[in-house]
């Protein structure tokens, strides 16, 4: 994404204002796209070339050749060409449609409507007739028409607020803002860079009048945005459809490939080797046969070549008719069960959310086996595991705690109350409108220290624009307990306090920053009494108490314990009154230190420090940061299910660990808790290597190997270790940049590996994709990334598979998922159920598939043996075309689509049963290795048995049964009921489908043999059915069927007795599980989970999740200067001063994703 | 253990009533349809093995397979065949001189006299076969060499025969019928004498027709319509080059077994499946009056019209005598298969019940978690 790519022929960007002559000169792309791939007349060849690229189909259009030699044809046309035809209209017919839509779309979107300033005169033109230097006029929530420089707006100061959801997902607001000079539409001309992919960035120049200003992005609408709030805007089109920046950006996603896609790729090639070699085999036997037999026998044959040409041609020959080892069906297969069981994960209500009705989406219909193999799960914090949502659950006021579950609290009687704020506790209510004082200092103090702005639409209906959520609900709460924060001006905060309007003069804000962890606000009331208010981490407010509070002191830190053991977030409140005389003084000591030229901060924190102390306490709250429902559940399922989890998140370490706890990832019980937060390479080091096993290697172990495709690949593994104990490592962004060097990263790995919980905070996008990139890369383990929001969209497009959270804020995440759905614990049920169980179908598919094939080719190789090495097929023509296709397609399909070895229900009650699918146990090498040995006894029972049950026999009239004819059609009869068989025995979940199709599959058989052998086919087509009469001939006779049965017994007995002795003796989780659920055909019930009640020692260090700066903001009064007439709230304004802060803070790789994003979770 | 207490059922208990616990309803317009095939609940058969389901198939296997063996091993040693070779390898045997001189179109014919006793009298039926070894009648230039349309009496396939027929497709003129089968046909011609203990020789009658499938002979092949003259019909196309007489005077006397629908022809046109194979030649019907077995014991003389080679390939050439039964002619190997595989099934029945008696209560160990 990151890639610049310049086009050779650009290299600056020239074009003037209004002067369409000028601009057509430079030949720049005009505002039509084009996204559809063909038209009507290149379809059919680029389509056709396109699927011929694929390996798959040059191999049968390669055969298809072949077969068109008749010296080497041992196989009819059709038999290749049927489903190769088969295969290529369906793609064809997707491919189309797909297509269709494309043309659709672009011809509505090239249609839209602007207008376009011609001649000084406004002129309704169509999106693809404009172009580049055109000044457009766009009006509110219209979509931008190209990528524009902005020139001037309705708003003042030039400002338009434009939605970028279409570009990045997200849906807050942003604001951009022309030069003021380019207020009037003169004639300019524009000088920038050429067409690129960067959306933050932009250069150029602007000459007007003679007189150069410089362009950067903040000048800049690009196309695929929102204009909003904003009555109207003139843009300058700078680039124009293709050159778009969101044009530029529609690059190729990567194709993902799962591990049985590279797995059968191996295979696939070795099959071929395999293939080669028998054919090899078959050939040299031929020519050894035409050597010795068929040189004499050349009386009763055909006059043939020499003995090595003949060779040769067999070769070929028998590359046709032994092709069916991988047929064209394998692939077409393995794309309708994906989809079949992508639609399963679309089907699923149990995966739905009815909140926002949003269902489950496999956005990719590639990779659901692998949702079965998963071993790493990366996950994000913020509105991934948390609702993003903070609830003041509980507090404790005057040494009494409040908050016990009980009946919900009525608030009726404050009209101005928070209707969606919910309180359990009604003796706090009642408190509070007793008037007991401590409790109303204890709101007062909410409703009066904070940063929070408020916004009055209506009379009465009051919004608070709070910068982080759990500051919100702190003053949320005070609302609806009848102190309610009304409006704002930098000298004055205004309360309504029980139904009373009370206007505080704000004397100061102590703002609150790292070190300090507190923060404190000096107001004066009506009646002129001073008080400083100060709420804080709990440590940092005891330190600074008066001693009378000590008794105070010990009740609250029960309280605390308690509500930290929860895992709630905790604000230690306390007050102070202040002397008049002192706090004139100290304001006059803080004006100089506020103006000083050196040590500004030193001196103001020294002042701080002065006034905040002698604190009287009054309480802590303790506010929720709402894990999303199930959270803490669902990861104890999948680290029963082995999978590892690991928190990436960009919010700050003490958040990240209280998340951490509350979700079970952390426990008190752990043997230690590893905090890497060192600032150079040597400490990071130091601290990474700990040991956690007594005798433990001092250095990691790398195993290197070779794997993929003529063993290319090069791999290194870290090999797992054994630990003692449990440990948990949290380590933060800048240790991180440290630990991924190229000397350490191992070194990381293997820590991080041997932890059960591996948190990382304070990451960026990039450190997030790195760390998912690690573990694939050492560990050739699958990966899951799961997130919501634009900083973690490099991340799910580095992981093997991409969960995003939908019906959230932005889209982007969704957008480049794989998966997608609303809730975090829909993910035990897509890994443990859907990826489990499509694990299992691909691979039992995969295994029979391979064993119906090799069987199906076996035979023939055995039969080469007997008919001189000719090519000689054993079964019928029809019978190789039909098999795949129609004989075993719908009973294995219904196998790979119904099959489930326990139910949902059983899958989630023992999600160890997901530990076989990570150690890639169904199917492997060994397992193929396995299977090849199987069918090949199966071949030799299937070929061997007719052969010798046959010889020199003849019909119980007398007349001939062991012709050709005759043999073929008991040969592939005893093959087809033998694998029909084998089937059913692999077959776990019997549906009436599959029934249906096994059975319907079987008599389509016989009804089609009885057609193709009868008088009427062959007289129509005498060349095409030869085998006329064979069926009617010999299925009457009763040793062909004694023969079949003999066959089929043959091949089922010793699968039945391996498969009944490895039960008994060795049995997988599978088999035991499968047993039980044998043996409990009612399902017990499910023991309530009763929430262990436990005190905790261990709190969030602070419960702000917000950064320092906004007490200047709140008193400078910049966000006041705002027009009546806009509509957005002055947040967003606020948000993009806040983003400089930011920036300035925080100075590390921030790609341009992250940057809208950061602000809502740091 | 029972850790999911919150899995996805709490949704579950939503859905009957899903239309009405979300505000609008036309929020819930995403839901998936609550069907047993959507939510993959179809109701199904679950079987594992078991002691209880494995143990009993092995050994009514057993209990069923041994006694169909022995049925199938005792039908077929009661088959009565005789089976001699008259190739003429060793220097000893009769045909020895005939097989030395050997070509195709020999003008003169070599006949010799095979003696052979049958020590045990045939009752019934008797099917007279010539069987061939090492004859690849399955490979695949020969299979593929013949025209299924011009053998069913397709006039344009007379005239220019299929080009699978190739390189016997046409001799100045189209061969009729054509394709290396065709030419290749077995034209040896037996004849069976019983010597009676005076000494006198008795021709056995030996019925040619009935010998071929009836689907080949009525469907299958065809003589060209048009006319019944088949001499006519047949003009313009000559004989297969190693023939010594034109298709239609394959059997002169019996217009119903002459040309394409002969029945030696037919029966040689059904290509075996394996290098070793017999074909049916002729019938030796039982006496009507019962009273006689049909071939009673004692010396017979073989007489044979020594035409085909098979030297040249180390081919064996055998006439073959045999009653049969209802699972056909004699084949020993289905009985002892029958009755290998049902022992072998019966003991595995034990050993696994054994092993089931000693290992069997593992498997309802709890799970491990």
């Amino acid at each position: 994404l990151n890639d610049v790519v310049f086009p050779p022929t650009e290299e600056e960007r020239h074009l003037r204002a209004n002067d369409r002559e000028l601009n057509l000169s430079y030949k720049y792309a005009d505002n039509a796209i084009k996204t559809s791939k063909y038209n009507i007349f290149t379809f059919l060849p680029l389509n056709l070339f396109e699927q011929f690229q694929r390996l798959a189909n040059a191999y049968f259009l390669f055969l298809l050749c072949l077969q068109s030699i008749p010296e080497v044809s041992s196989l009819p046309w059709y038999t290749t060409v049927v489903p190769l035809v088969l295969v290529l209209s369906m793609t064809m017919a997707k491919d189309g449609s797909d297509d269709m839509n494309r043309h659709r779309c672009d011809k509505q979107v090239n249609n839209r409507q602007v207008e376009v300033l011609v001649e000084g005169e406004l002129q309704s033109e169509k999106w693809m007739d404009v172009q580049v230097g055109d000044i457009v006029k766009l009006e509110n929530n219209q979509f931008v028409t190209a990528d524009l420089l902005l020139l001037s707006s309705s708003e003042p100061l030039n400002l338009v607020y434009i939605e970028t959801a279409e570009l990045d997902g997200e849906t807050n607001l942003k604001v951009k803002q022309a030069l003021t000079v380019t207020g009037m539409l003169e004639d300019s001309e524009v000088r920038c860079e050429p067409p690129n992919n960067r959306l933050d960035k932009f250069t150029g120049t602007l000459t007007l009048k003679g007189e150069t200003y410089s362009l950067d992005n903040e000048r800049i609408l690009l196309r695929g945005c929102t204009l909003r709030n904003t009555q109207w805007c003139f843009g300058l089109v700078v680039f124009g459809g293709p050159d778009t920046k969101l044009m530029q950006n529609c690059g190729r996603t990567t194709f993902k490939r799962t591990s049985i896609d590279r797995l059968m790729n191996v295979l696939v090639l070795s099959i071929f080797g395999f293939l080669m070699i028998m054919c090899l085999i078959l050939a040299i036997g031929n020519g050894i046969w035409e050597y010795q037999e068929g040189s004499k026998f050349a009386a009763f044959l055909p006059k043939g070549v020499n003995a090595p040409f003949s060779a040769f041609l067999t070769f070929w020959s028998y590359v046709i008719i032994l092709n069916t080892v991988v047929p064209i069906s394998l692939y077409v297969s393995v794309e309708i069960i994906r989809l079949g069981n992508s639609f399963y994960i679309n089907w699923d209500r149990k995966m739905y959310y009815p909140k926002n009705d949003t269902p489950a989406e496999a956005r990719t219909t590639t990779l659901n086996e692998e949702l079965g193999q998963i071993k790493y799960i990366f996950s994000d914090k913020t509105g991934t595991l948390t609702q993003n949502i903070m609830t003041f659950n509980k507090c404790s006021i005057n040494g009494k705690s409040y908050g016990e579950k009980t009946e919900k609290v009525d608030f009726s009687w404050n009209n101005l109350a928070d209707p969606k704020f919910c309180f359990h506790d009604n003796s706090l209510v009642e408190v509070v409108r007793e008037g007991n004082p401590e409790v109303q200092a204890f709101f007062r103090l909410l409703a009066l220290c904070h940063t929070v702005m408020p916004e009055e639409k209506k009379e009465g209906e009051l919004y608070y624009q709070a910068q982080s959520p759990d500051e919100g609900a702190l003053v949320t709460a005070a609302r609806n307990f009848g102190f309610v924060f009304r409006s704002r001006t930098p000298e004055s905060i205004t309360v309504v306090e029980m139904g009373e309007l009370v206007t505080y003069e704000l004397l100061a804000v102590l703002d609150f920053n790292n070190v300090r962890k507190r923060m404190s606000v000096i107001v004066r009331s009506p009646e002129g009494k001073l008080t400083l208010y100060c709420k804080g981490a709990d440590t940092i407010i005891f330190e600074r108490l008066n001693p009378s509070c000590s008794n105070l002191t010990e009740v609250t830190t029960l309280h605390l314990n308690e509500f930290a053991g929860e895992g709630l977030r905790t604000l230690a409140l306390a007050y102070k009154d202040i002397d008049p005389e002192y706090m004139e003084d100290w304001k006059l000591r803080h004006h100089v230190a506020n103006t000083a030229m050196d040590e500004r901060e030193e001196k103001l924190d020294a002042l701080y420090e002065e006034i905040e102390k002698g604190l009287l306490l009054l309480g802590s709250t303790a506010v929720e940061d709402k894990l999303q429902d199930g959270v803490p559940q669902t990861i104890e399922q999948l680290s029963k299910a082995d999978i590892k989890i690991w928190v990436l998140t960009g919010d700050k370490q003490e958040t990240a660990e209280n998340i951490g706890y509350s979700c079970n990832m952390l426990r008190e019980e752990m043997n230690e808790v590893f905090i890497v937060s060192a600032n150079t390479a040597e400490e990071v080091r130091k601290e990474l290597q700990r040991k956690m096993t007594p005798d433990g290697t001092e250095e990691p172990t790398v195993k290197k190997s070779r794997s993929g495709l003529f063993c290319l690949q090069k791999t290194e593994t870290v090999a797992d270790e054994p630990v003692n104990g449990e440990y948990a490592m949290v380590i933060n962004g800048h240790s991180l940049a440290f630990a991924l060097e190229k000397d350490m990263e191992i070194e990381l790995l293997r820590t991080a590996c041997m932890c059960q919980t591996v948190i990382c905070c304070r990451v960026t996008p990039l450190q997030k994709a790195q760390v998912v990139e690690l573990v694939k890369k050492y560990k050739q383990a699958v990966t899951l990334a799961i997130g919501d929001g634009a900083n973690d969209v490099s991340m799910i497009k580095a992981a093997h598979i991409g969960v995003g959270i939908s019906g959230q804020e932005g889209m982007q995440a969704v957008l480049s998922s794989d998966y997608s759905f609303a809730q975090f614990r829909y993910l035990q049920r897509l890994l443990l159920v859907h990826g489990r169980w499509s694990y299992l179908r691909m691979c039992k598919f995969l295994r029979y598939f391979f064993y119906k094939n090799f069987t199906f080719t076996f035979v023939h190789f055995w039969y080469g043996f007997f008919c001189g090495f000719s090519a000689q097929t054993v079964f019928d023509e029809w019978f190789i075309t039909l098999f795949n296709l129609v004989y075993t397609a719908l009973p294995v399909l219904s196998l790979s689509l119904f099959d489930q070895d326990v139910n949902d229900w059983w899958s989630f009650q023992y999600p160890q049963l997901y530990t076989p699918g990570q150690l890639n146990q169904y199917f492997s090498k060994r397992a193929f290795v396995y299977t090849v040995l199987h069918s090949g006894y199966s071949s030799l029972v299937l070929f061997f048995i007719p052969w010798a049950a046959m010889y020199d026999t003849v019909r119980d009239d007398g007349k001939e049964i062991v012709d050709y004819q005759s043999f073929a059609l008991l040969a592939q009869t005893c093959l087809l009921i033998a694998v029909s068989i084998q089937l059913g025995l692999d077959t776990h979940y019997w549906t009436a489908m599959n029934q249906f199709f096994l059975w319907g599959s079987l008599s389509v058989y016989f009804a089609v043999i009885f057609t193709m052998y009868s008088n009427g086919m062959f007289l129509t087509l005498t060349s095409s059915f030869p085998f006329i009469g064979t069926a009617r001939n010999s299925l009457n006779q009763p040793n062909v069927w004694l023969t079949m049965l003999l066959t089929s017994v043959l091949c089922v007995l010793p699968v039945v007795a391996y498969r009944f002795l490895r039960i008994l003796l060795w049995p997988t989780i599978n088999d035991k599980v499968r047993y039980k659920v044998r043996q409990d055909k009612v399902l017990p019930p499910t023991p309530r989970r009763v929430q262990a009640r436990r005190t905790s020692t261990r709190r969030s260090g602070y419960a702000f999740s917000h950064a320092q700066g906004y007490g200047d903001l709140v008193t400078s009064g910049k966000f006041l200067r705002r027009t009546p007439k806009t509509k957005i709230s002055c947040w967003a304004l606020v948000k993009v001063i806040i983003m400089c802060y930011y920036v300035q803070d925080f100075t590390m790789q921030i790609s341009n994703m992250f940057y809208y994003r950061c602000i809502h979770e740091m | 253990m029972m850790a999911s207490s919150y899995n996805a059922k709490e949704e579950d208990r939503h859905q009957p009533g899903a239309t009405g616990h979300v505000g609008s309803g036309t929020m819930t317009n995403k839901m998936p349809d609550n069907t047993a095939f959507k939510q993959q609940r179809l109701p199904a058969w679950q079987p594992i093995l078991t002691a209880g389901t494995v143990l009993p198939a092995f050994f009514v296997i057993g209990l069923l397979f041994i006694p169909i063996g022995v049925g199938l091993f005792v039908t077929s040693n009661n088959i009565k065949e005789f089976e001699i070779d008259y190739t003429g390898v060793d220097m000893s045997s009769p045909c020895y001189s005939c097989s030395q001189s050997y070509s195709w179109n020999n003008t003169k014919s070599c006949t010799c006299s095979v003696p052979f006793s049958l020590d045990q009298p045939f009752e019934s039926n008797v099917f007279m076969y010539y069987g061939l070894s090492n004859f690849y009648q399955n490979h695949r230039r020969y299979v593929k060499s013949r025209d299924d349309s011009q053998l069913n009496g397709d006039k344009t396939s007379l005239q220019s025969p299929s080009k699978e027929c190739e390189p016997y497709r046409s001799s100045d003129k189209p061969i009729a019928p054509c394709g290396a089968i065709a030419n290749s046909l077995f034209n040896d011609t037996l004849e069976l004498y019983y010597i009676d203990p005076n000494g006198s020789r008795t021709a056995i009658p030996l019925v040619k027709k009935g010998i071929a499938w009836w689907t080949d002979k009525h469907v299958k092949f065809r003589n060209p319509s048009g006319n019944n003259n088949l001499t006519v019909v047949f003009q313009g196309t000559s004989k297969p080059v190693n023939w010594r007489k034109p298709v239609f005077e394959l059997d002169p006397s019996d217009s119903d077994n002459n040309g394409f629908i002969n029945e030696d022809f037919i029966v040689w046109m059904r290509t075996a499946a394996l290098p070793t194979f017999r074909k049916l030649y002729r019938i030796i019907q039982k006496k009507p009056n019962n009273m006689t077995p049909t071939l009673p014991r004692g010396e017979y003389i073989l007489e044979v019209t020594y035409n085909y080679p098979v030297r040249s390939f180390d081919g064996r050439k055998r006439m073959i005598l045999s009653a049969i039964s209802w699972m056909g002619g004699k084949n020993p190997f289905l009985g002892i298969a029958y009755i290998t595989v049902g022992s072998v099934c019966f003991c595995l029945g034990l050993v696994l019940l054994s092993i089931h008696y000693r290992y069997g209560k593992r498997n309802s160990a709890d799970i491990s978690s």
